[in-house]
């Protein structure tokens, strides 16, 4: 099978996702709920599923070992592409220095838990989340006024002064880095060492699980109605009374919180981190988890954070050329399926069904 | 006086586009700004709805100083545009591009909502015909129709049309005129930037010519329709 054949594939994978999602909607409220209870349950065991037999090969890592790509890559992609989804293809500003956010996390956890203090990691994270956030307003109040391609040029030097700052302050750690970060404190028989993964797995899903029902509530309320306007057309937005820049630095806030947590779980599972684990090549990354996923379409950013982390550890049997395996898949992607594996589409789609067009009672048919 | 605004400068840069105009909009009235490319009429309607910031001058709304005010703020007051162009949001549907234009109210009760919807759609018919359609996939006079529509959905005092008729047949000028008309009668005050100035002086109360940044010519919209130098200017002198 060549690889465009496996490619195509793998979009009308997508596709039939889509179809099923679509059937999925004119079950019963029970049906959907056991649906999703089956597929939460299914991803909880994710670690165990390359021990599946005869299909478990397709997702196994060859010489990584598969719940530590899961914590350290995956949960981690996951959820800054949900972050990122929300600038990027909520709100359409294009953040090219998300991996600031991610590294201010996992810094300020960091120092608390280790460099300058000695807090526990639990109450470490909501303050990693804050600073992240605010380090978002920060940014995003003199910057938001930029548009487009010069707002992306700004957020990529913010990205870069975070790490430079970080590799020549000694009270960062400078280039050495901070060690001994504290781990989530153990519950039960989860306990948070070095030996097992999975316990940071359980973590990191649950933590997923609930930034997509936070996230699902704020898209569908009138911020994600503003965020949209926005990104359709920000003059007619504002025309229409959208308080556009509000809006704007609330997206950045939102996003900026949720790669701060990413960051905080990641130093938390490695317990180590320097300045080389923020280069600028994760913030293109993160961006490509978005945009290949579907920008627009949380769903996508869900799949693109998982493909994105994971793909290269699953071609580490080419060796040197793995990168380059990444880099065509990538591109192949991109060409069959331009807006992404799963586009924004799908919820309209659906919300076109509900409504009739004709005259009268059916107007209030919504809302 | 609903409308005043008064020695109005605005600036691109080091380029003064506005250098001092001043003209007033009544309740009730059409008044339409016409003149050629260039003469600063998008630029005076941007700034009436707060979209570019004013080197000098003032607009004063109901009696208020709104000047300074943000753009979504002015939408609160009554203050609602139909851009020029293609000011749709063409990745929502119609029906979608409506409701956002009732984003500024209010009255959560959905009956106020759909009876304006049902106004807008009974001006509009084609909207209804399209209403599950994308608004980029509109043609040129539907996208039109779409602005105006939405602008409407705000329930207005003060409507402002920029362009209405650009890039339209003939026939559907006509009826986009007659529509504005239909509208002012409902009670809509109307704001109209035209280049089609033979239609737009022919329908508004009153007008004012621009000519590159200032205002030139000033009366009732007949008057300037029969007034020699706009004709010659303007109108092809026929």
């Amino acid at each position: 099978m060549s690889l465009s054949e496996s490619l195509r594939s793998v979009t009308s994978g997508t596709r039939s996702v889509s179809r099923l999602g679509e059937a999925l909607a004119k079950q019963s409220r029970s049906v959907r709920w056991s649906f999703g209870a089956i597929c939460i349950l299914a991803l909880y065991l994710l670690p165990w599923w390359p021990n599946v037999p005869v299909l478990g090969w397709i997702v196994e890592t060859p010489g990584t070992s598969f719940p530590s790509v899961l914590t350290d890559q995956v949960v981690i992609f996951v959820l800054v592409a949900l972050g990122l989804n929300v600038v990027v293809g909520l709100a359409g500003l294009l953040d090219l220095g998300y991996v600031g956010f991610y590294a201010v996390g996992a810094y300020t956890v960091a120092i608390l838990s280790s460099q300058h203090a000695n807090l526990p990691w639990l109450l470490c994270m909501p303050i990693a989340v804050l600073v992240s956030m605010l380090a978002g307003v920060i940014l995003g109040t003199p910057t938001l006024r930029l548009r487009g391609d010069y707002l992306a040029i700004v957020t990529l030097g913010f990205g870069e002064i975070i790490r430079i700052t970080a590799n020549n302050l000694h009270w960062l750690g400078d280039s050495r880095g901070i060690s001994n970060i504290a781990t989530p404190p153990s519950i039960g028989p989860l306990k948070f060492g070095v030996l097992d993964a999975k316990p940071y797995y359980f973590l990191g899903f649950t933590t997923i699980l609930i930034v997509i029902f936070l996230l699902r509530r704020l898209e569908n309320s009138r911020v994600g109605r503003s965020w949209n306007a926005i990104r359709e057309d920000e003059d007619a937005a504002e025309l229409m009374g959208v308080d556009t820049f509000k809006f704007k630095l609330w997206a950045f806030a939102i996003g900026a919180a949720i790669g701060g947590l990413a960051g905080s779980l990641y130093a938390g599972k490695v317990q180590f981190i320097n300045p080389n684990n923020f280069p600028l090549q994760l913030s293109i990354l993160f961006l490509a988890a978005v945009v290949l996923g579907g920008a627009g379409n949380m769903w996508g950013a869900v799949v693109g954070g998982a493909l994105v982390a994971w793909m290269p550890e699953r071609f580490r049997g080419f060796a040197d050329k793995r990168v380059f395996v990444f880099g065509v898949a990538l591109v192949l992607v991109m060409v069959f399926r331009p807006q992404g594996l799963i586009p924004r589409k799908i919820r309209k789609e659906r919300w076109l069904e509900s409504w009739k067009p004709s005259t009268g009672t059916a107007l209030g048919s919504k809302e | 006086m609903m409308l005043e605004v008064q020695d109005l400068r605005v600036a691109y840069g080091k380029i003064e586009a506005l250098k001092g105009i001043s003209f007033t909009v009544n309740e009730g009235e059409i008044v339409t700004l016409v003149g050629a490319n260039g003469a600063g009429k998008t630029t005076t309607m941007r700034t009436i709805s707060g979209l570019r910031n004013v080197v000098g001058g003032s607009v004063t709304f109901e009696g208020k100083d709104i000047t300074n005010m943000p753009s979504h703020e002015r939408v609160k007051l009554g203050i609602c545009q139909s851009p020029e162009g293609r000011g749709i949001f063409p990745g929502m549907t119609v029906r979608e591009n409506l409701d956002m234009g009732t984003y500024t109210r209010k009255d959560h009760k959905s009956s106020a909502k759909d009876a304006d919807l049902a106004r807008v759609l009974e001006l509009f018919p084609r909207l209804q015909e399209r209403i599950t359609q994308l608004g980029g996939t509109l043609s040129g006079g539907e996208q039109q129709m779409l602005a105006i529509g939405r602008a409407l959905m705000s329930r207005p005092r003060l409507l402002l049309l920029d362009e209405p008729s650009m890039g339209l047949a003939p026939k559907l000028i006509a009826q986009i005129f007659n529509i504005i008309t239909e509208i002012n009668k409902q009670g809509t005050t109307v704001l109209l930037v035209e280049q089609n100035a033979s239609q737009a002086l022919r329908r508004a109360h009153r007008g004012y010519v621009l000519e590159t940044g200032h205002v030139v010519k000033t009366g009732l919209g007949t008057d300037l329709l029969n007034d020699p130098a706009v004709r010659a200017a303007y109108l092809g002198g026929h």
